[in-house]
């Protein structure tokens, strides 16, 4: 019995996985981040349209996880990392972000917009490099990996302050950097 | 209901909307919108039909698990979602070649796949190495104000600003 309700809630989770992406993935395409033009323009700093999604993302949904966090309705799911692995890991991701001109997330979104590029040349390419990684993964897991380890903590913790002390701040700080943008005369 | 059938909305409308859904997401499935990992788990399954039941036992598919999971859930979501999108406003179209790309490399498909392919290898191998994408550490990682998020998402765009810079 507890086996059969554990998988009705497993079998729930998966339908409720399905309904998010689906909406995320109709705001990316609304927003145009399904397209290659768009990403790279942001790259090439001559369309900022995918900052603007992004760090109002970022505003949002931190002021929505702080005030829900501090009810005691969430718990935040954070990620561990190191200078080697975070650094190291995202110039990488950089470079690949560049030449492709799509994401993990948004390549899903440009199969979607019906992107052959991104069907027949990056998916393969990220399936091949995401199976490069786990080739080499027990050789690297041990050491540059855990160059510089700072763990799964936050900006918070890392100042020793009160949540709110930087979630104001940063909000603050994100609203100047949208007006930056909008002032800059960039799409 | 005209606004469904746009082809553009405001940034800003859409990066509420996803700020909006991550609490959703976090409310309702306890986990933050992420998606490089399923292309993990879906590369470790692939070679488990090729090479046999003994590509489980590696020591990166025993961490991330070979399963169809939530998130794996969610990067289908975002097909369906993005292409139900582009239908209601007449934006899908099947292309080979992106027009900023056409304009500097020309209009060869296959030239524009084969780069695609190389910065994709790139792309996958950078994310399993910082353990996200920009989804998982780009916009819910930095949301929830971790380190680890922030200095990843900063080396996504130094890397990708630069490589830009340096192809066009």
């Amino acid at each position: 019995m507890f086996q059969l309700t554990k998988n009705k809630s497993n079998k729930a989770q998966l339908i409720w996985g399905l309904l998010i992406g689906i909406v995320f993935g109709f705001l990316l395409q609304k927003g145009g981040a399904t397209k290659y033009d768009v990403i790279v323009g942001q790259l090439l700093l001559i369309d900022h349209t995918v900052l603007k999604i992004m760090l109002s993302a970022v505003l949002t949904g931190m002021l929505g996880l702080y005030a829900l966090k501090a009810r005691g309705l969430i718990e935040l799911s954070l990620k561990s990392g190191s200078i080697g692995m975070n650094v190291i890991g995202g110039l990488i991701f950089g470079v690949g972000f560049a030449i492709l001109g799509y994401c993990p997330g948004t390549i899903a979104g440009a199969i979607g917009n019906g992107y052959l590029d991104a069907l027949t040349g990056g998916l393969p390419g990220i399936l091949i490099g995401s199976g490069l990684f786990a080739a080499i993964y027990p050789k690297v897991k041990d050491g540059v990996l855990k160059a510089g380890y700072y763990g799964d903590i936050t900006l918070p913790r890392l100042l020793k302050a009160k949540d709110w002390v930087v979630v104001i701040p940063v909000g603050i700080l994100i609203i100047l950097i949208l007006f930056l943008l909008e002032g800059s005369g960039v799409m | 209901m005209d606004f469904l059938t746009e082809i553009r909305w405001s940034p800003y409308a859409v990066g509420i909307g996803i700020g909006i859904l991550s609490w959703l997401s976090f409310l309702i499935s306890k986990k933050p919108i992420a998606c490089s990992t399923t292309f993990a788990k879906t590369s470790g399954m692939l070679e488990r039909v090729i090479l046999g039941p003994k590509v489980t036992e590696k020591p990166y598919y025993k961490k991330i698990k070979l399963n169809i999971d939530w998130q794996w859930m969610l990067v289908i979501g975002i097909i369906i979602g993005s292409f139900i999108s582009a239908l209601l406003s007449g934006d899908f179209q099947l292309q080979w070649v992106p027009s900023l790309w056409a304009g500097t490399f020309g209009s060869s498909a296959l030239l524009r796949i084969f780069v695609a392919l190389i910065g994709g290898i790139c792309l996958g191998f950078g994310a399993r190495w910082a353990d996200g994408c920009t989804s998982g550490h780009g916009i819910s990682g930095t949301m929830q104000l971790s380190l680890a998020s922030w200095i990843s998402a900063i080396c996504f765009f130094i890397g990708g600003i630069i490589t830009a810079h340096i192809i066009y």
